[in-house]
């Protein structure tokens, strides 16, 4: 225990901290870092410049988490409402492609937009003559890119409360005289928000701090928090800068998710409150 | 589920079809032209295995692998011994605080690239060269964390009561653990392992930021980084199925050892 314990503590405990302390650092007049206290490069977080591509990632991040809880919770519903024995199949091809590199089925993503890919491809084949779409390299084309590599676990988080529903509730609602949709939108729904919520938070807090979607799918023209961290260490040589952007993803994350912990909290009020009805 | 009408059961069967066509049209366009005969990486001209026999033959590649593979099978290693007995440890000593829990869930949570630059300032601090140990280094972290959590969720249904009984026939701490206790964790042991192992193949960004300059220390995923940078060729594609075919195949395989750890 003991070994494993200085392990986590000498290469994630200290070098976090350390991050943090190189926060409240000047950066060096040739890089390197001066060790004079400052609060400069919070400050510089939310210079308009920086803010805006905070509220951009925030933008990509957002658009992506509502299209992968859309999908994902009418896959989720889909294998729920499938038969008992394929149900566990299904699931585990869903999750099946996560199981490969990232930066794989990133490029995927590159061989199917590309000029030439498929998609261009079957656009001809339908009678399409001009030029052919420009489809990589857009904000678009990294809305898909991270939709594709986080929807699994969306179908996941969703189906977990799926399927643990009890049919009584939507027969009961459905007796009582609720069409289908209400009965969606008055039963289930609430019922399984906490796995949607589970999901969103997922896909939202690794989409923001991401880099490799938007520097390849995007070609670099789509800078989110992520990429900003990675040009403060790796191009313009200034890590307290880079460490306070690090500080400031951190925060949005937590942010998120004690916003998620307290949704969690009221909805499984919620879940408390039908399982009365139900008694009564 | 409450009966559903002809017309919801069609919709719902459309649904799946499109999430699944979704999830592996992708994938399978990059399959299929990996053993597309042309130079050109998108138009069909025929089978060949070509990009896979000039793969065999492309050096960056074979150092990259040989590279992955070290340091693997390396912070596997020791991630498996430090988290199974993380696990043990936390087990037999029940009254552990959050603060604990939290230490040791963090490593899955932070987000790597803040992960990433946490290492990468700190090694230099310290004025450590870069190269292949800092990466095993770094991959300890958060491969010990899964190897941990896999090998609990196995001790959660442990019967305790025969390492005390195996103490009380006099057998030793060590004797107990090697005849008692991992025969019934082997499982768990070997799938947190594999677990570990894909993990660590497949990890781009915490090997990107800390493994120094120069090419000696380049992983797979590194190069496949630059080659995806560099344009896509017929090689990408070959190179992207086997490593696809290798973590899928180690995944499987860690889940049916371990039902219901990874992913339920």
């Amino acid at each position: 225990m003991a070994p494993a314990l200085a392990w986590l503590a000498a290469l994630m405990v200290v070098p976090c901290a350390l991050v943090l302390a190189l926060a409240f650092f000047r950066r060096g007049i040739y890089g390197g870092i001066e060790y004079t206290f400052t609060l400069e490069n919070f400050g510089l977080v939310f210079d308009p410049l920086y803010a805006g591509i905070f509220l951009n990632s925030a933008r990509i991040a957002g658009t992506a988490t509502l299209i992968a809880v859309v999908i994902g919770y009418a896959a989720a519903y889909a294998i729920s409402a499938a038969p008992r024995r394929l149900q566990p199949i299904f699931l585990f091809f869903a999750v099946l492609p996560f199981w490969s590199n990232y930066l794989i089925r990133t490029y995927a993503w590159i061989v199917l937009l590309n000029r030439e890919g498929l998609i261009t491809q079957l656009l001809r084949w339908f009678g399409y003559t001009g030029e052919p779409p420009s489809m990589l390299y857009t904000e678009g084309a990294v809305i898909a890119g991270l939709v594709y590599n986080y929807l699994p676990f969306v179908i996941l988080a969703c189906y977990a409360p799926l399927s643990r529903l009890n049919p009584e509730l939507a027969e009961a609602s459905r007796d009582l005289g609720a069409s289908a949709i209400t009965t969606f939108r008055r039963v289930i729904l609430p019922l399984t928000v906490p796995g949607i919520a589970a999901g969103a938070v997922f896909v939202f807090v690794l989409s923001i701090g991401n880099f490799v979607t938007p520097a390849l799918l995007g070609g670099g023209r789509f800078q989110m928090i992520g990429n900003l961290v990675y040009d403060q260490f790796l191009t313009a040589n200034d890590w307290p800068f880079g460490a306070a952007l690090a500080m400031a993803l951190i925060a949005i994350m937590l942010l998120v998710l004690t916003a998620q912990a307290l949704a969690a909290n009221r909805a499984s009020g919620h879940t408390a409150q039908a399982g009365g009805d139900t008694d009564g | 589920m409450a009966e559903r009408s002809p017309a919801t059961r069609r919709a719902l069967w459309i649904v799946l079809s499109l999430v699944f066509a979704f999830l592996y049209i992708p994938i399978a366009v990059l399959v299929a032209l990996s053993f597309n005969e042309g130079g050109l990486p998108t138009a069909w001209s025929g089978f060949s295995l070509k990009w896979y026999v000039s793969l065999a033959g492309n050096s960056a590649i074979l150092s990259a692998a040989l590279n992955t593979l070290i340091v693997a099978l390396v912070s596997t290693a020791i991630a498996t011994l430090l988290g199974t007995l993380l696990a043990i440890g936390i087990e037999i000593r029940r009254q552990y605080g959050k603060g604990l829990e939290a230490l040791i869930f963090a490593p899955m949570i932070i987000p790597d690239i803040v992960l990433a630059i946490a290492l990468l300032s700190f090694f230099s601090m310290l004025n450590l060269t870069m190269g292949l140990h800092t990466i095993i280094l770094a991959h300890v972290v958060f491969n010990l964390a899964f190897v941990c959590s896999v090998v609990r969720a196995r001790l959660k249904s442990f019967d305790w009561s025969i390492v005390e009984a195996s103490a009380d026939l006099g057998a030793s701490a060590l004797t107990t653990f090697r005849r008692v206790t991992l025969p019934v964790i082997a499982p768990a042991v070997i799938a947190g392992a594999l677990l570990a192992f894909t993990l660590s193949v497949d990890e781009f960004i915490i090997a990107f930021f800390t493994a120094g300059a120069g090419r000696a220390s380049t992983t797979l995923p590194m190069q496949i980084y630059a080659m995806i940078r560099f344009g896509i060729t017929p090689e990408i594609n070959a190179l992207a199925t086997i490593v696809m075919a290798v973590s899928i195949t180690a995944l499987t395989l860690s889940q049916r050892l371990n039902r219901g750890v990874i992913g339920q």
